[in-house]
Formats: C-alpha cells, sequence, structure tokens
C-alpha cells in the first residue's frame, strides 16, 4: 500500500481519491465492492495520519458514508415490492456522486487543455502594473476598520516593549485632539506612525488613537492612503482649519 | 473591401480587449453592416492562412488578435512572467459554475466533496467568476456565476463553445 504515498498531493478530495481506488482496482463503478473500497480509503487515512497530513474533514465525512454503506450492505435485501420497485441499492447514491464527479473531472481537464490566455496565447494588455501608479492621483480613503487594523498592528508592536516609565499625567482624549490638530496645521499631513512615535505608553497610544478616531468622526481630519496597503496619513479635512475644539 | 480590411485590422490592433461586432459597427458608421461582416470574415481568414505568428481569435462575443500557441514560449521568456497557475482545484471548481450556473457554493461543493472557500475567493479575485444573485430561499445564499473574463481566458466565444459534459444523468434518473 506504499504507492498511496506519492499521489498524496495530487488528490482534489474524497471523491477523487475513491475514483482513483476504482480505478486501481479496476471496479466496476455501478458494482462497487464496499469491503474493498472501504479498507482501502482507511488505510490511506492511515497514511496521511502516519505523515502527519492534516486530515481535511470532507475525508473524514466520506469515511463515515463508505461505513455506512457497508453496514446498510450487510442488511438483508428486502423482497421487491409488487411494482418490481425494490429498495435502492445503497452504493447507487454514492456511484451517481463518483460519476458527476468524474464527469466535471473530464470538463475541467478539457478547459485546462484549451490555449489559455496568458499561458499559450498572448494579447495585447494595458499599461504594464508598474505604470499604472505613476502619475496618479487619485486617493483612497481609509476606513475606520483600517485605521483599527493599523492600530493592532501598532500596539502589537509595543508589545512586550515595556515602557521607561509610566507616568500618570493628566492625558485626556481631548488634549490629545487639541494636539494632533496643532501638529497638522503646521504640518500638510502626517503618517500614522509619525503620531504615535514619540509617545511611552500604551495608555497615551490609546488616547491618541481614541483621538484621531473622534476627529476622523467629526469629519475634523481625514485618514487616507495614496494606493492601497501603503501608509496611512491624515490631514485637515478641508473647510476644517483651525481647532475645532473649543472646551 | 481591402481598405475595410485595413480598418478592422487596425482597430483590433490598438485594442486591448476584445472588439465586438457592434463596437466596429458603432466605429464605420458609413459602411454597411453586411460589408463590415464580410471584411472581418476574409481578416480572419487571411490571418488564418498566413503564416504569421498573429491569428483573430473570436473570444467573449468579440474578436481579439493574439499571438499563437507555437510562439509562446519565446513569448514567455520575453515577457518574464510566469504563466498564472491554474490548479486543479480552480479549473475543477470553474467548470463546475461555468456548466450549472447560477450555482450555490452549496451545490459546487456538493459536486467535489471538498470545502471550496478558498477556491471560491480567488476565482472571484481573480474575475473569474461574479455573484449573479442570491437564490430566494431561507439565508438568500449568492449564486455564482462566470465572468467575460473567464471567456477571454479559455478561449470561448460564449458558454455554448464548452463541450456537453459527459451525460452522467442517465444513472438511475
Amino acid at each position: 500500500m506504499t504507492s498511496y504515498e506519492i499521489r498524496l498531493n495530487v488528490f482534489e478530495g474524497p471523491l477523487d481519491l475513491l475514483l482513483y481506488l476504482i480505478r486501481k482496482n479496476e471496479i466496476d463503478i455501478y458494482d462497487i465492492p464496499m469491503a474493498v473500497i472501504t479498507e482501502q480509503y482507511f488505510q490511506y487515512l492511515e497514511t496521511m495520519g502516519a505523515l502527519n497530513l492534516d486530515i481535511a474533514s470532507d475525508y473524514l465525512v466520506m469515511a463515515s458514508t463508505l461505513l455506512h454503506i457497508k453496514s446498510r450492505m450487510l442488511l438483508p435485501v428486502q423482497e421487491p415490492a409488487e411494482d418490481g420497485e425494490g429498495e435502492e441499492d445503497p452504493r447507487m447514491e454514492l456511484t451517481r456522486q463518483l460519476l458527476e464527479y468524474e464527469a466535471f473531472r473530464k470538463a475541467a481537464l478539457a478547459m485546462e487543455q484549451r490555449p489559455i490566455l496568458d499561458r499559450d496565447v498572448f494579447a495585447r494588455t494595458g499599461p504594464a502594473p508598474e505604470d499604472n501608479g505613476k502619475g496618479r492621483e487619485t486617493v483612497l480613503e481609509v476606513t475606520v476598520f483600517q485605521l483599527v487594523e493599523a492600530f493592532r498592528n501598532i500596539l502589537v508592536k509595543w508589545e512586550g516593549e515595556d515602557g521607561l516609565e509610566l507616568n500618570r499625567d493628566s492625558l485626556s482624549v481631548a488634549d490629545r485632539i487639541r494636539e494632533i490638530v496643532n501638529r497638522l496645521e503646521e504640518v500638510e499631513s502626517l503618517t500614522f506612525d509619525e503620531l504615535l512615535e514619540d509617545l511611552r505608553d500604551r495608555a497615551q497610544v490609546i488616547c491618541t488613537f481614541l483621538a484621531l478616531l473622534e476627529l476622523v468622526k467629526m469629519r475634523v481630519v481625514k485618514a487616507f492612503q495614496m494606493e492601497a496597503y501603503q501608509t496611512i496619513r491624515v490631514c485637515l479635512a478641508p473647510g476644517h482649519e483651525g481647532s475645532p475644539i473649543h472646551s | 473591401m481591402k481598405d475595410l480590411q485595413s480598418i478592422l485590422e487596425a482597430l483590433l490592433f490598438v485594442s486591448d480587449a476584445p472588439v465586438t461586432f457592434e463596437r466596429l459597427r458603432e466605429t464605420l458608421p458609413e459602411r454597411e453592416a453586411g460589408d463590415i461582416r464580410n471584411a472581418l470574415n476574409a481578416l480572419v481568414e487571411e490571418y488564418r492562412s498566413r503564416d504569421s505568428g498573429l491569428y483573430i481569435a473570436e473570444v467573449s462575443g468579440g474578436y481579439q488578435i493574439r499571438t499563437r500557441e507555437s510562439v509562446r514560449d519565446w513569448i514567455r521568456k520575453f515577457r518574464k512572467e510566469r504563466p498564472p497557475a491554474l490548479s486543479r482545484a480552480a479549473v475543477e471548481t470553474l467548470a463546475v459554475i461555468a456548466y450549472r450556473q447560477p450555482v450555490l457554493k452549496a451545490e459546487i461543493e456538493k459536486v467535489r466533496g471538498v470545502d471550496s472557500s478558498g477556491t471560491l475567493k480567488s476565482l472571484l479575485e481573480r474575475n473569474l467568476i461574479r455573484m449573479v444573485g442570491r437564490k430566494d430561499v431561507p439565508g438568500k445564499p449568492i449564486l455564482y456565476g462566470t465572468t467575460r473574463k473567464f471567456l477571454e481566458i479559455f478561449h470561448l466565444r460564449d458558454l455554448s463553445e464548452l463541450p456537453t459534459l459527459r451525460d452522467w444523468k442517465e444513472l438511475g434518473e
């Protein structure tokens, strides 16, 4: 049974494996010997286990299906009813499923052999991806979720980095809001990291982040990035020059 | 006729996507549709008979100048790009969707016998499939279908060009 190992990665799933076993044993798909197939199927799962491969739950579902069919085969067959419609062979559903899967697998093979664009045949393309960004003025607005994600990354960076000292200065969100606006009045925009760079403990980072969220919500500042996955920058929203906080 | 053929050839040359017949007609309103059709067919035929590195592919409801399969090795070398990988799982899933659309994720998984979430996600990202609607049953599950890009990539004029699925239905149904 060592021949399975070579093919381990080749199987797309339990149906693929079953088809392989059926073909290997030259079995008639309309008359599957359940004992043989079930045994070989389990041997294959064992091999997978021995190799420390995660056995996908799909394989386990099929394993129980096989056992179920096998046990039903052991039950005495009911006499066909008067109209000749006996109970259906418990293997029929599986056979149908296998034939259906096989049909699609053949269709997939045929599709793969077509002259595929960018693999076998080529056409004119638009400008190369690297040129797309050049001179582009598009600014993507950042959502709150992206901000939170960026914030999470920063907190992770802080994790384990013991702050030099914990001083419980009277640091409030309102203070941070004023500070951020003041800084943004001096420079055009700040990166997310710049906003947080000279903070010394988690409380300050969190305070600053809450202040930023508040400012975004009030539409005083705008968070944006020039391109997806780039640095998040913040700037004052147009029409909001000057400090909005008068408390 | 010959001048019309030159115009059509040039139009196909400058386009970076398959050009529909409609689009060609719009561009050439002063010409008879029948003439355009004839010139186009003649052009396709000329490319076919000419032993050049190019041919005119009829894909996704349009016409596109493409390089012949016989020169693909040099194109790949020249482009310095690895051809896009289409895994077996991806093509299998595409096949189920192409033949069964509009189709639910649960139906795809029933046919394939494996969880297909990851494959569906990557096919969606690559724009080979799209969500075509929701089925009107509890939970309103998403229905999937193939895209124009799918036809372009797999060199299909339309879905009817797919070979018929071997008839598995005859069994017990």
